[in-house]
């Protein structure tokens, strides 16, 4: 470790990796820290992903590649079925991953790319100094560590406190979170090709439980739910009752919890020496909960921004409002309008979801993309989501996807 | 005021340090620490998936 970088990632997730690979590749002199002393365990995630989207990224390897996803089924409270498959060439769409190999093998590549690495090292506060960070304080071995940068990425997680320490509000709220709780079971005996979703209030207020396949009969099992609405039943208590009742012979083999910031895009995610990426800058999507990709991009733009203001020499807000407006029009204008859409949703009856899911019965879905699902949904049930017209006109000019596009 | 967290039910997953509104508590490694901040809200203690929070009053 050095007393000065040009860039300091904060965290080794998706996010951090990529930025830190990205800020390496562009020649900066870049530190990666990780409070962990293994990088990606425990895991916090279903491991869903988009195949399409992982591809600019990082090219696709058997060794953290679990299963293959060619579609995804909905299960409404009365058992109503809603299959969506990709009927393309070749078929999958997603994958699910092992994180835990994935974010080492994403740490490794910005290792490759020349960035220095360190685990069980925690940062503490940040070095601010006129009102512009200046680097981080850090705690290693039990003892801390002033280090300095021009620019720190803090990619610390839901869990982040980097951005609070420049007085960024980043606190989300109960009703802004689903608190979730999942096992990685075996002897699973649910279809592999298929993710699959269960919707209702009494299986999962305001939320769902998800299967994903894990492959050899594996399958990652979980349940979110509204924050607002845990208290006398947990997520780990409806999950139970889940799987007693639908999963009576699967055996688990791993247990995952976690939260999941659904609260739509923050106010400020830069401050002069400062950018937010990933759940730090709560850039998880509010209806599927997925935040890998939007991380990954988000540390992309971080990276590549970071370049950018060294080189001109103003790290301050100026420069990096850049980030800022870049993340905003692209990650940011679908996790509005997937706020909006899971504002709506939160609100159903059962009785809703049962008609709902009814209504489309008749309509054969040859992809997975939530917008299709939409479409097909705002098309039979204009009054009941009258809410969701302003989305599609918005939807569609931009092109927003699901990040299940097949390619 | 301030919570006690039960670290043998506990899975820090940090979903109470996402929520917390005074910034009291912190990660590290596989335990929560409180500081002096917390005002004892309880949200925290509503928001975690295994019920390892309770509020001391
Ligand atoms: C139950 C659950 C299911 C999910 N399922 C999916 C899914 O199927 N698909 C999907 O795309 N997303 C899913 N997500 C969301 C996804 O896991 C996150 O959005 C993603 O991991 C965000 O990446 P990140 O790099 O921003 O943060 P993280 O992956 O959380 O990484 C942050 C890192 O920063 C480290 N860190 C924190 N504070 C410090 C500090 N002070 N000093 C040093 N290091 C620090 C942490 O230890 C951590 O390693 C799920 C989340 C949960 C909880
Ligand atoms: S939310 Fe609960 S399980 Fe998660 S870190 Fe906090 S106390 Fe531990
Ligand atoms: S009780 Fe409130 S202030 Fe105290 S740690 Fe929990 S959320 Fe923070």
């Amino acid at each position: 470790m050095k007393d000065h970088y040009d860039v300091i990632v904060v965290g080794a997730g998706p996010g951090g990796s990529i930025a830190a690979k990205t800020a390496a590749k562009e020649g900066l002199d870049v530190l990666m820290i990780e409070k962990r002393q293994e990088i990606g365990d425990p895991i916090r995630c279903a491991e869903g992903v988009g195949k399409f989207h992982l591809k600019q990224h990082i090219e696709p390897d058997p060794r953290w590649i679990c299963a293959d996803v060619k579609g995804s089924c909905i299960i409404s409270p009365d058992g109503t079925r809603v299959e969506m498959a990709e009927e393309m060439s070749g078929g999958e769409v997603g994958y699910v991953l092992e994180r835990k190999i994935f974010d080492r093998a994403l740490a490794n590549e910005s290792a490759l790319a020349g960035a220095e690495v360190m685990v069980k090292t925690r940062a503490t506060d940040l070095i601010i100094e006129n009102d512009t960070v200046c680097g981080i304080k850090l705690m290693h071995l039990g003892k801390m560590h002033e280090v300095r940068s021009k620019i720190v990425i803090g990619a610390d997680g839901m869990e982040s406190k980097v951005g609070r320490w420049a007085g960024i509000e980043t606190a989300v709220k109960p009703s802004e979170m689903e608190t979730c709780a999942q096992y990685l079971v075996s002897n699973a005996n649910i279809d592999q090709e298929f993710c699959h979703f269960y919707l209702g209030n009494e299986i999962a207020p305001a939320g769902y439980v998800w299967m994903f396949p894990k492959g050899g009969n594996k399958a990652n099992v979980g349940i979110g739910i509204l924050g607002s609405k845990s208290g006398e039943d947990r997520a780990i208590d409806l999950l139970n009752d889940f799987m007693e009742k639908n999963m009576p012979d699967a055996k688990i083999i791993e247990m995952v919890i976690g939260g999941v910031p659904v609260c739509g895009t923050i106010d400020r995610t830069i401050a002069n020496g400062l950018m937010l990426v990933g759940d730090a800058a709560r850039q998880s999507d509010p209806i599927t909960g997925g935040g890998i990709i939007n991380a990954m991009n988000a540390g992309k733009m971080a990276g590549e921004i970071a370049a950018k203001a060294i080189r001109t020499g103003d790290c301050s807000t100026d420069t990096l409002q850049e980030y800022e407006e870049l993340w905003r029009k692209t990650i940011g204008k679908e996790i509005n309008n997937n706020l909006i859409v899971k504002e709506t949703f939160v609100n159903f009856t059962d009785e809703d979801l049962n008609s709902l899911a009814y209504s489309l019965k008749d309509v054969n879905f040859t992809s997975m993309s939530l917008l299709d699902l939409l479409k097909a949904l705002f098309k039979a049930n204009k009054k009941l989501l009258w809410d969701l017209r302003v989305i599609f006109k918005d939807f569609i000019k931009n092109d927003i996807d699901f990040k299940y596009k097949a390619e | 005021m301030s919570i006690s967290v039960n670290k043998y039910i506990c899975g820090y997953c940090g979903a109470c340090v996402g929520v917390c509104p005074t910034g009291a508590l912190e990660l590290v490694e596989t335990w929560i620490e409180v500081d002096n901040k917390c005002t004892g809200c309880g949200i925290c203690q509503k928001i975690c998936p295994l019920g390892a929070i309770e509020v001391n009053r």
